[in-house]
């Protein structure tokens, strides 16, 4: 007997799939939780905010109120980003390429927002800048705001999405390994040439996801920052601190229409992660050996 | 360029990987540096290269101390065992990598780098692969790349880590010999570390055989191979038949019966082992010679025959390999007594 008649008269049993109704079951159960979790509050968020109309929209996203959140918050994301994307790096780049005592504290510290209560966050930033604080009354003889300011708010922002780069830098980064940074200083490249024409190129995928993720906590954050805020409206109020604000006062479709910006900054997000995820993946494949 | 060693001491924790290496190399020498794996030759390898640094010791270049240098101004071709390319960049920008980052002084001009690459493609006669990607070449190409990304900066030593490890059987086969040919072609100073004897003996002028971060022994392919300086030499290098055997009052004894014609002479007294090469062995009809023994098993390749032959010794039952030529006619069950034309008596510590 052929070998083609033997699977041709054996049962047809795929392995690989569970049976039918089984299969619909399991599919059905995490449509529905997808739906009632994800989409349907996605779906409220923008039925809310055009609820009376796109004029009532672009009027609630026009408000000078909305106009300065806005800004503060892009204004905030960009520094901190800026400089979690410097630490990160250089965190990254000592965990991974070099050995020394107190490696594995390090690696603890650059995890320890994740694993802090945001307020508790923002709280420390209080303690040590407050008025009371530390550092309250000397900045206060120099007429220095740091506390319900700009800074506060950047400095709670920058401590809470801190790990970000590092974490998405030091795996990539071990799995590299030293050998082409060796190869380069043998070569002749100095410390700096060897960081931006070999390290940096081969980690730039993984920058730029740390990057996203990084910026889209900084502008969503809400527990730190409202500690340091101050509330200030039209100054320190951030998007996330507005939307809290105006749906308060029940002012549904313009808490809703800067709801809706952080949603689609969401979207985008997820998309822009998705399309580094698979770029990461063809980098992996390619690392030669 | 001439390279002395001192005295190089190297831990990692509490592992010693090189435990007082001398060497010395002379000028335009291809030296290979053998051992098994965890003997400490990739270590030295990595130290000379500045890749690394010593403990304890002295590292100097044409007797100017190289320790004090770092690995970029050593001027150094360091080939590494996975070819450590630069995935991101072409094969032409892999190789023009040394002559871009070198100081603006005494940098070459685009034109000038664009000849260099050329020149070195062309001695690694992978010139048509110049626009392609590390990933998107055989393991002997990307070697034969990493080696002339190594050449681009007129290295004044030239270091390969396993060149060839990482290669097919034929491709290591065909590199060996062009790796030779490059060598006498431009005559750098050159090391290279193996832990397969057989690519040391072929292409290296000289042999390094280390053990446990000491050297063993240093020689001509021919000297290591012959007179193997320790039991661990003789054993690594090409096949051996060993033997625990007794040496008293001159007598060598195999499982407490005398073995004739087999001397002593130098040998310690007590426990000891006999190394024997398979082809040393000379086959003869039973009685003849010193050992003897039953033919187990027999498989023709090649110019010899190779066959399993249970000795007639000691109380368990000891089975050798030996290489007898292919005109002796030998058969499963024969008895055949054996002679061995060149042996070698060790302590059985060493």
């Amino acid at each position: 007997m052929s070998l083609q008649q033997l699977t041709v008269s054996a049962p047809r049993v795929d392995l690989r799939t569970e049976p039918r109704p089984m299969r619909i079951v399991i599919i059905a159960t995490a449509l529905i939780f997808l739906t009632v979790f994800v989409v349907l509050p996605l779906a409220v968020v923008f039925a809310q905010a055009f609820s009376r109309g796109v004029s009532a929209y672009v009027a609630a996203l026009s408000d000078p109120e909305a106009l300065s959140a806005i800004r503060l918050t892009l204004l905030v994301a960009t520094i901190s980003v800026g400089s979690n994307l410097v630490f990160g790096v250089m965190a990254a780049w000592a965990i991974a390429k070099f050995d020394f005592s107190g490696k594995t504290f390090l690696i603890t510290l650059v995890d320890l927002p994740f694993s802090v209560s945001p307020v508790i966050s923002g709280l420390v930033f209080v303690l040590l800048f407050g008025a009371q604080g530390y550092f309250g009354p000397w900045l206060q003889g120099h007429d220095i705001h740091v506390l319900f300011a700009v800074p506060g708010i950047t400095l709670a922002t920058i401590f809470v999405t801190f790990p970000f780069v590092a974490r998405a830098l030091i795996p990539l980064m071990q799995e590299q390994g030293t050998q082409e940074e060796e190869a380069a200083i043998s070569l002749g490249a100095s410390g700096l040439q060897t960081f931006f024409r070999v390290t940096l190129p081969n980690i730039k995928w993984g920058l730029l996801y740390g990057v996203l993720l990084c910026n889209a906590r900084a502008m969503g954050e809400f527990g730190a920052v409202s500690v340091v805020s101050g509330h200030i409206r039209g100054e320190t109020n951030t998007m996330p601190l507005l939307v809290e604000i105006l749906y308060n006062e029940y002012q549904f479709v313009s808490s809703f229409a800067i709801a809706s910006l952080l949603a689609m900054l969401a979207l985008v997000t997820l998309v822009a992660k998705t399309v580094l995820e698979r770029r990461l993946d063809e980098g992996q494949l390619l690392r030669d050996d | 360029m001439t390279i002395e060693l001192k005295h190089i001491v190297k831990k990692f924790g509490a592992f010693t990987a090189l435990d007082g290496v001398d060497l010395k190399v002379a000028d335009g020498e291809l030296l290979a540096l053998l051992g098994p794996s965890g003997s400490g030759k990739t270590t030295l390898l990595r130290i000379i290269a500045g890749l690394d640094w010593p403990d304890a010791g002295e590292v100097s270049f044409n007797g100017e101390n190289a320790l004090a240098q770092g690995a970029g101004e050593r001027h150094v071709g360091f080939v590494f065992q996975h070819y450590a390319l630069f995935r991101h960049m072409t094969v032409f920008e892999n190789i023009a990598f040394g002559l871009r980052v070198q100081p603006r002084a005494i940098r070459k001009n685009e034109a000038g780098i664009r000849a260099r690459v050329k020149e070195l493609l062309d001695l690694v006669q992978l010139g048509w692969l110049s626009d392609r990607y590390p990933n998107q070449l055989s393991g002997g190409q990307r070697q034969r790349i990493a080696l002339a990304r190594a050449l681009a900066i007129e290295p004044r030593i030239l270091l390969l880590d396993e060149p060839f490890g990482a290669l097919d059987a034929k491709v290591r086969k065909e590199l060996r010999q062009w790796l030779r040919s490059l060598h006498s072609e431009i005559s750098v100073t050159s090391i290279f570390v193996t832990h397969d004897q057989e690519e040391a003996l072929e292409v290296a002028n000289r042999v390094v055989v280390m053990d446990r971060g000491r050297i063993v022994q240093i020689g001509t392919p021919s000297e290591v191979y012959d007179n193997p300086a320790t039991a661990f030499v003789h054993g690594f290098i090409g096949e051996s038949i060993v033997l625990p055997v007794e040496v008293s009052q001159g007598c060598v004894r195999l499982g407490g019966r005398p073995l004739l014609d087999i001397s002593a002479d130098g040998a310690a007294c007590g426990a000891s082992k006999l190394f024997i090469r398979r082809h040393d062995m000379q086959v003869g009809p039973a009685g003849s010679g010193s050992l003897e023994g039953t033919v187990a098993h027999v498989r023709s390749f090649g110019p010899v025959q190779r066959a399993e032959v249970a000795l007639c010794a000691g109380e368990g039952k000891t089975v050798i390999e030996i290489d007898a030529p292919r005109d002796r006619a030998l058969q499963a069950g024969d008895l055949i007594g054996l002679q061995p034309r060149r042996y070698r008596i060790f302590a059985a510590q060493d």
